[in-house]
């Protein structure tokens, strides 16, 4: 059963599959092709910033997708349903967040090397910058996920989840982006140990969210 | 049918709010397998909010409900997706709830023509059907059935409505809330404004 709801949400939010999924990595592309534009093409400039701006495009990439996450599946009544045939929230969510990563950590750490290219970026630049974002958005969908089932019973949840998701993903970016300017994994560490909190916490919270949703 | 020995349908001193508002209170049903319920009232006198608190989804606000044998739901939301064909949207349910034979629910309530249109493009009554062809495939021996004869027409009403009376007639309890009148034999009916808050309750 956890295999078919992985498959349906994989379906749902994968890039390509219709519905503007492709979205994230499309945004994430555009932000590192017009960034050398906008600064002018000297290359150190850009070999020193644009890591930093990588991660502020992945950021800004994982709240893109939060809107359709759980809010149309709670008004198609999806949820309900599911929980009337025994899976648990934290399960529904658990799956839901593995979808969510799946849809746009693989595609952007792919997108990294052309746009570690379009920044001319160096090999340990992009070396630090790939295992920062293998480690770092983990982190960034749990925190997406928590958020878009936080906000999905609110009207104005869409402005409001891009917002609270900035603050709360301020950890990761610190020491994803930190790495790159000291130019060592060290600061890597405490990224992975914040997503793997966040991982561990987002099923659960997000879960007693939707529970809480219905009670409106 | 799964857990078909003795279904039962239970609630005692229920009383549920929405909002800050009591809908209902001292609300009490027992059904066992062969009986069904017609709910009836006008809108917003809780008779949704009765269904979602039978079904456990939601906690009421007072009172106990209980039930042996898996529980069936069928409301305004089919969970189809709308931009799916609806043959794929059914099949997802058709996968979770394993069911075997999904094209006896389809053809008896006549979806066949519609597999290959998207949900989104369906009529209210069209996807009535489908979410009753879920229903049909989950073989669940209790129905809770929220205003499933909207928008259908009347040979569809005709349909479900031999359908519901087939469901109880093998064993299974069926509660359903509906400002329509219902053709079904052993049909108890339940007003639900006999249970809203009276004024002195309220002082």
């Amino acid at each position: 059963m956890i295999g078919t709801l992985l498959k349906r949400d994989l379906a749902k939010f994968f890039p390509f599959a219709g519905g503007g999924a492709a979205l994230p990595l499309v945004f994430f592309v555009a932000v590192a092709m017009l960034y050398p534009f906008a600064v002018g093409p000297d290359a150190d400039l850009l070999a020193r910033t644009g890591g930093g701006i990588i991660w502020i495009a992945a950021l800004l990439a994982a709240i893109l997708p939060l809107e359709r996450l759980v809010t149309q599946d709670i008004e198609l009544g999806t949820f309900d349903q599911l929980k009337l045939r025994g899976v648990t929230e934290e399960a529904m969510m658990a799956v839901r967040m593995l979808a969510h990563w799946l849809s746009f950590g693989p595609p952007l750490i792919l997108a990294a090397f052309p746009a570690a290219m379009l920044l001319a970026l160096d090999n340990l630049t992009l070396h630090l910058l790939l295992i920062g974002l293998l480690v770092g958005t983990p982190g960034l969908a749990a925190i997406g996920l928590m958020i878009a089932a936080l906000t999905a019973s609110l009207r104005t949840g869409a402005a409001l989840s891009g917002l609270m998701l900035i603050p709360l993903a301020l950890p990761i970016l610190i020491f994803g982006a930190g790495a790159l300017a000291r130019q060592d994994q060290a600061s890597l560490g405490f990224v992975a140990a914040i997503s793997l909190l966040l991982v561990a916490i987002a099923p659960f919270a997000a879960g007693v969210a939707i529970r809480a949703a219905r009670e409106v | 049918m799964q857990g078909s020995a003795a279904p039962r349908l239970f609630a005692n001193d229920l009383a549920c709010r929405r909002g800050e508002r009591l809908l209902f209170r001292a609300l009490s049903l027992d059904l066992s397998g062969g009986e069904a319920l017609h709910v009836t009232g006008a809108n917003g006198t809780g008779k949704t909010t009765l269904i979602r608190a039978l079904s456990g989804l939601t906690t009421p606000f007072a009172g106990r409900v209980a039930h042996e044998g898996a529980i069936g739901l069928l409301d305004e939301r089919p969970a189809l997706d709308p931009d799916l064909a609806l043959g794929k949207a059914l099949r997802f349910w058709e996968r979770i709830d394993d069911c075997g034979d999904p094209g006896g629910a389809m053809s008896v309530l006549g979806l066949e023509p519609l597999l290959d249109v998207p949900v989104r493009y369906l009529s209210t009554g069209q996807r009535k059907r489908a979410g009753l062809a879920v229903l049909l495939n989950r073989a669940v021996p209790i129905w809770l059935l929220d205003e499933p004869l909207s928008g259908l027409d009347s040979g569809a009403i005709d349909q479900v409505t031999a359908l519901i009376q087939l469901h109880i007639g093998g064993g299974g309890i069926a509660l359903i809330a509906s400002h329509q009148p219902l053709a079904i034999t052993g049909l108890a009916t339940m007003a639900i404004e006999d249970f809203a808050p009276t004024e002195e309750a309220l002082a």
